[in-house]
């Protein structure tokens, strides 16, 4: 009785310190009514509606999907956009693991954090569009369709935050305090980076790969033999361009949280990933020609569809690619940092033209989303940023544990 | 009963060579399959075509598919080209003669019953199954629910059940695979037909049967079998009087099947797995070298330092 009574207390301010970041209950509801908080709960107060009426009425009841046009927002924005901006955590982790890039290391752990929720959200996402995603399983353990893409992809992006959890384990073993599980975390990090870049790569080129199945309804300028490679490499620069991104917020709002000495190194860390960004964008942006040339689509260019092929290439890919020079040269964080937001959104536009702007594009039946489904995209992003949030402000995610300093 | 090694061999030899032999398969199937020999096949005269919509009712019948919208004696359904749904697995279409002075021209779309499915080849769950009889059937069983076989067929032929919560399916023509594979048995939409525009048979027949009625007049068809050929060819052939673009045939898809678009990209697939390994490793080998000898030198520097 004298022995529960005194364990009592203890899982108690554990679970405060932990949980309640070492505020009582009532301090730690009272901190929660914050601007974001209030935005945050107005989306949910939507968003968790459509969400029951989805699962409970069918895909009909919440989106324009068709026949004609199967994939819609989900899939073009939750999916192909989620895992191509989640490419960070693979970016980062083969450049301080593996190619020994050891003064990007405080940007690790943020960059694989971004990874594992983003392909996290990818899958919450993938649910809402699957007819039946509670057999999400099946092509792990029950039918193998060996000859689909999707398999590929299904497979890949299952072992891959798989891989992207291992490698964030040491921060949850920190957090929790459990030495000798991290050391032995701390070890498989390494053999996690590498099955995750093999998968990274081979999954990233997949997605592009699966719209290879449609010669006939993708735009020609738009679909090429090499849009897995284009997948590829746009979600390097995606991915690198998050970590710039993500950190530059990460720095606003979670300034408390970071080391002096990672603040002063910050901007120095900013510009090389703008070098590494520019690099990307300017293979991809000669990749992309090659694809309109050996497709011979010249003629294509001088039609509505060629001139948005025009500003996708030239003002989302050139023009930042350009930028990050002027920045790197510049050594201008500022600089870098906006034109990595202009990257992102370049990404993202590519995503959306391929699956939906170039896809169907000589239909009479076009696709628009309905409201409901962009209701659905923006909860998820949602209820990601409160995630990252919640364990960023309980995890060592931004700063080094003190009591593992001597480690790194 | 006793068997030496010498016989062993010679009797393997004959059980390996004889399924050879026996297999329906010809032994370079992974580059070229012709598709199954004995399939069945639908040959569809366009000129025949009255537009009565029997083959539509008796679809909906056999397949138990729910009442139409719109009775199947309505012509109204004309005035705009219709797809099939997951409603109806096949739909008449009426488009106008380009002929000035002909009557207008009905096409009965449904699936083309692929040689070498896109549905099955893009499904991860291989819900799809290319039978030897040529139909391509479905099992709803394994099905997700990703609609990639709607991406990925070139006719857009698979629908889906977007108003179903709990067990949505994907519909399409099954090409009446029960009735087809008992001795005699006819698609229903074949049998009802009261004009002989659909002749089903076996498909090898059907494609000379195609050539003789163009052949024979002079004039009569355009120099086509849509079918054929398209994407590998199938199983679902058609002739028409007037150009099949002009018909709402895709007729820019190629003699390509589509599976091979992907074949090169699963292809390079254990390429990546087994070289990227050694080059990451190798990589890390290298910068693990790098920062040692890094290590030793700047001791190095430092005992010479402290030597002078």
């Amino acid at each position: 009785m004298t022995e529960q009574m005194a364990q009592k207390p203890t899982f108690r301010s554990w679970l405060q310190e932990k949980l309640f970041l070492g505020k009582t209950t009532s301090e730690y509801l009272k901190g929660l009514v914050t601007p974001f908080n209030i935005i945050a709960g107005l989306i949910l107060a939507v968003g968790i509606p459509v969400t029951v009426i989805r699962f409970t009425q069918g895909l009909a009841s919440v989106t324009n999907l068709s026949d004609t046009n199967p994939w819609g927002l989900w899939i073009g924005v939750d999916v192909l956009c989620g895992v191509a901006l989640a490419a960070g955590g693979f970016a980062i982790g083969t450049a301080v693991y593996l190619f020994g890039l050891k003064d990007y290391h405080s940007v690790v752990r943020p960059a694989v954090l971004t990874g594992f929720l983003g392909y996290f959200f990818v899958v919450v996402g993938l649910c809402f569009d699957l007819g039946r995603p509670w057999r999400l399983p099946y092509p792990m353990f029950v039918s193998y369709g060996v000859t689909s893409v999707m398999f590929l992809v299904g497979w890949h992006v299952a072992l891959y935050l798989s891989c992207q959890f291992v490698e964030f384990c040491p921060a949850i073993s920190e957090w929790l305090g459990w030495r000798n599980l991290r050391k032995w975390l701390v070890r498989l990090t390494v053999g996690a980076t590498v099955f995750g870049a093999i998968l990274s790569t081979l999954h990233q080129s997949a997605l592009g790969a699966l719209f290879l199945l449609a010669p006939g309804k993708l735009h020609p300028l738009w679909y090429s033999p090499f849009i897995p490679v284009f997948f590829f490499i746009s979600a390097i620069v995606a991915g690198l361009s998050m970590v710039i991104f993500e950190g530059m917020l990460s720095h606003r709002i979670f300034s408390n949280q970071i080391d002096h000495h990672h603040h002063a190194t910050f901007d120095r860390l900013t510009v090389g990933l703008g070098k590494a960004a520019a690099v990307g964008l300017f293979s991809y942006f000669c990749l992309k020609w090659i694809g309109v040339a050996h497709g011979n689509h010249w003629d294509l260019l001088n039609t509505p569809l060629g001139h948005w092929f025009l500003v996708e290439v030239f003002i989302f890919v050139l023009l930042p690619c350009f930028l990050y020079v002027w920045g790197v040269q510049r050594e201008s964080a500022g600089i870098v940092r906006f034109t990595a937001i202009l990257t992102v959104i370049g990404i993202i536009l590519n995503r959306v033209n391929v699956s939906m702007v170039a896809f169907n594009w000589d239909v009479v039946d076009r696709y628009s989303p309905r409201w409901t489904e962009f209701v659905v995209t923006i909860t998820i992003i949602t209820v990601g940023l409160l995630t990252f949030r919640w364990i960023v402000n309980r995890m060592p995610v931004l700063y080094t544990h003190p009591d593992y300093k001597e480690e790194y | 009963m006793t068997i030496n090694r010498r016989d062993f061999l010679k009797k393997a030899g004959i059980a390996t060579g004889g399924g050879l032999l026996a297999s329906p398969m010809p032994a370079q199937a992974f580059e070229y399959f012709p598709g199954w020999p004995e399939r069945f096949g639908a040959l569809i005269d366009t000129t025949l075509c009255i537009g009565c919509r029997s083959c539509e009712a008796a679809c909906n019948e056999v397949n138990n598919l729910p009442p139409p919208k719109v009775s199947f004696e309505d012509k109204s359904v004309f005035e705009k080209i219709r797809r099939p749904d997951a409603q109806s697995f096949t739909v008449v279409n009426r488009f106008p003669n380009p002929d000035p002075g002909g009557r207008p021209i009905y096409v009965k779309r449904q699936c083309m019953h692929c040689n070498e499915p896109a549905c099955a080849s893009a499904c991860l769950v291989s819900a799809f199954k290319k039978t030897p009889e040529a139909a391509v059937i479905y099992n709803q069983d394994l099905c997700i629910g990703c609609r990639y076989c709607m991406i990925a067929c070139p006719f857009s032929i698979p629908a889906y059940e977007y108003d179903n919560a709990f067990t949505p399916k994907v519909r399409k023509c099954t090409f009446c695979y029960d009735r087809i594979t008992k001795p005699g048995g006819l698609p229903a939409c074949a049998e009802a037909c009261p004009v002989e525009a659909i002749t089903f048979g076996k498909r090898s027949e059907l494609t000379k049967l195609a050539w003789e009625r163009i052949t024979a007049n002079p004039g009569k068809y355009v120099d086509h079998v849509y079918g054929e050929h398209e994407v590998g060819g199938g199983s679902w052939l058609y002739l028409a009087a007037v150009p099949f673009d002009h018909l709402g045939f895709k007729t820019d898809l190629g003699t390509t099947p589509y599976p091979t678009f992907t074949r090169g990209f699963l292809g390079a697939v254990p390429l990546v797995l087994a070289i990227w390994p050694a080059f990451l490793v190798g990589s890390y080998a290298f910068s693990r070298r790098r920062e040692r000898v890094a290590k030793t030198e700047d001791t190095n520097q430092q005992e010479e330092e402290a030597s002078s």
